[in-house]
């Protein structure tokens, strides 16, 4: 399977999932993920934060790792530094995740290569906020070029 | 499957644009409204913290015009856009995003004397200082770069001279020190030059010009490639906590359309020169062919040029792609597909013969704007430049015997008809 690049694949991606596991969840507001996982929240997404150093965030438990999330995950989106990715990556094998998530700015070809391998779809330095509203319009409206040309009526 | 790299034609008609999701209308609604309601206090609250994208108060986004910020971002190959009031707004956003007071900008001295007075006279107001240079050296630019130099600005086709602008030296000077190059693409239009392609950062519009057409409505717009690096320490303002906007860093939250957020949300939102959404929609209605009109604008002025340069009432013609002009090899590298719309010519018998010629086109309209449908035409020495000195108006490129041309859609051989008919009397 390959690396998830196109407005398409987004689009199937950010549509058949619920579950984001979150892996580096700030607890403060200003930070990237805390935007990403408000958004996500706002937009219909169950947020579930890992994080060893916090109990809880943005209201939802927080976990030190991922074998210690109870039920599935469909994304495991990371905002983590690129070299503590493959570790993550086989944790979201394991765990039967759906997708590896690495935000803008991360890339791990190994990390890639353990999700790949495991039967996930990856997406590499993108942000899920940014290409969620890229794809689904919301970005439209900061008057970002979103690549998206349609005569289709949105859902 | 990659996706596809829709063509020039096709995104003028259709970028930034989907039929509305509500009514299923094809056409672009025109949402004229000021205010956009929350569903929740909490939604309020995210929508103000940045965290969900929406729209609040129009001063700051509107969705029509957000559909031509979107449409112009694609035709540039840019990134993100904002819109603005006019084209002198555009390029003031842009500026004072970039420039601080104490801060300092290189331009060419060739501007748009508009865009002259808002750098030399009202900038130097706020406390940022600028240099003027010689715009077809970029080693002058780069001679006059300092240590708080924030950007370099410079228009792709100067006006009047119609000097064209070496967009990729004058890139390499200014990301040499770490600052981007901001360029006026107005009178080239996206269809004719894409400055991004030649390494340049920023791109400013006054929309009022071709992409709008029509001559009916102001507008302006700035685009950022996405490309610069904001984070190289020159410009604090981009990564650290945001005093305008409650402890945002715009770059590291919003990455590669980090600076167009910070246009809107700090330097739009509270110096308030905001498009209005009727005016997004008319200047759309232009976007919708401007692959049409301007290879026809570029026929019909390179027609004139030569036509004019056979003349015997005629002393000199200047046209970036006429053969033997000055600028013909940079026009050639970075104007490819024509040079535009204007020309200036000498008609013989000085500002007397000018201002004859003048009074005696028929369907040529005297007026001070460039890049209408319709042709038009000015004498600079007796109105736009009137009251400078004839040294003075020399200095700045115009001289007693210059008539400005902006070539329209017309029949062409109409054009030449009127433009020969008002020689004749100019003559007399």
């Amino acid at each position: 399977m390959p690396i998830v690049d196109d407005i398409a694949g987004l689009r199937r991606v950010l549509t058949r999932s619920r579950v984001v596991a979150v892996v580096g969840l700030s607890e403060h507001w200003h930070r990237p993920s805390y935007f990403a996982a408000k958004y996500l929240l706002d937009h219909g997404y169950r947020i579930i934060p890992v994080n060893p150093n916090h109990t809880e965030i943005l209201g939802e438990k927080c976990y030190p790792d991922l074998a210690s999330v109870p039920g599935s995950v469909d994304i495991v989106d990371c905002f983590r530094h690129a070299e503590d990715i493959p570790p993550i990556a086989a944790e979201a094998v394991a765990k039967g995740a759906k997708v590896l998530w690495m935000q803008i700015g991360i890339r791990s070809e190994e990390g890639a290569r353990i999700a790949l391998a495991g039967g996930l779809d990856v997406v590499m330095n993108r942000c899920v906020k940014i290409e969620h509203a890229r794809v689904m319009g919301g970005l439209h409206w900061a008057g970002v070029n979103t690549g998206v040309i349609s005569a289709r009526r949105p859902a | 499957m990659p996706d596809r790299k829709f063509g020039f034609d096709t995104l003028c008609l259709h970028a930034g644009h989907v039929p509305d999701s509500e009514t299923g209308a094809r056409a672009l609604p025109i949402y004229q409204t000021t205010s956009f309601v929350f569903d929740s206090a909490d939604h309020a609250a995210s929508l103000f913290n940045l965290q969900t994208f929406g729209n609040v108060y129009s001063r700051i986004s509107n969705p029509t015009v957000a559909a031509l910020e979107e449409r112009v971002a694609a035709l540039e190959g840019g990134r993100a856009a904002l819109a603005a009031a006019t084209g002198m707004a555009a390029q003031m956003v842009a500026l004072l995003t970039l420039a601080r007071h104490g801060d300092h900008i290189v331009a060419a001295r060739t501007l748009y004397g508009g865009t002259f007075s808002q750098l030399a006279t009202t900038f130097a107001q706020f406390g940022i200082d600028a240099t003027f240079v010689d715009a077809d050296d970029p080693e002058a630019f780069r001679r006059a770069l300092k240590p708080n130099t924030k950007a370099i600005y410079a228009e792709t086709i100067g006006n009047p001279q119609l000097n064209i602008c070496e967009i990729a030296a004058l890139a390499e000077v200014a990301h040499s020190v770490g600052i981007p190059l901001v360029i006026d693409n107005t009178l080239a239009s996206p269809y004719l030059c894409r400055p991004f392609e030649h390494g340049a950062d920023i791109v400013v519009h006054s929309v009022t010009k071709y992409l709008g057409g029509h001559g009916t409505t102001m507008g302006g717009i700035l685009v950022e490639s996405g490309k610069f690096p904001w984070d190289n320490g020159n410009f604090p303002q981009m990564t650290e906590a945001s005093r305008g906007y409650h402890g945002v860093r715009f770059y590291e939250t919003f990455g590669d359309f980090g600076f167009t957020m910070k246009a809107r949300m700090e330097t739009m939102r509270t110096l308030g020169p905001t498009l209005a959404p009727l005016s997004a929609f008319l200047l759309l209605q232009g976007i919708e062919t401007l692959h049409l009109r301007m290879p026809r604008h570029c026929e019909s002025a390179l027609a004139v040029a030569r036509h004019l340069a056979a003349h015997r009432a005629v002393e000199w013609v200047n046209y970036p792609l006429l053969e033997g002009n000055r600028y013909e090899k940079l026009a050639q590298r970075y104007l490819p597909g024509g040079a535009g719309g204007i020309l200036t010519f000498g008609v013989k018998g000085g500002a007397a013969a000018g201002e004859r010629f003048i009074e005696s086109v028929q369907f040529l309209s005297h007026l001070a704007n460039v890049g209408d449908a319709k042709s038009l035409v000015i004498h600079p020495a007796s109105t736009t430049h009137r009251q400078l000195s004839e040294d003075e108006q020399r200095a700045a490129g115009v001289t007693p015997e210059m008539i400005r041309l902006s070539i329209g859609l017309e029949t062409l051989d109409d054009i030449l008809w009127d433009v020969d008919q008002a020689l004749e009397k100019s003559q007399r």
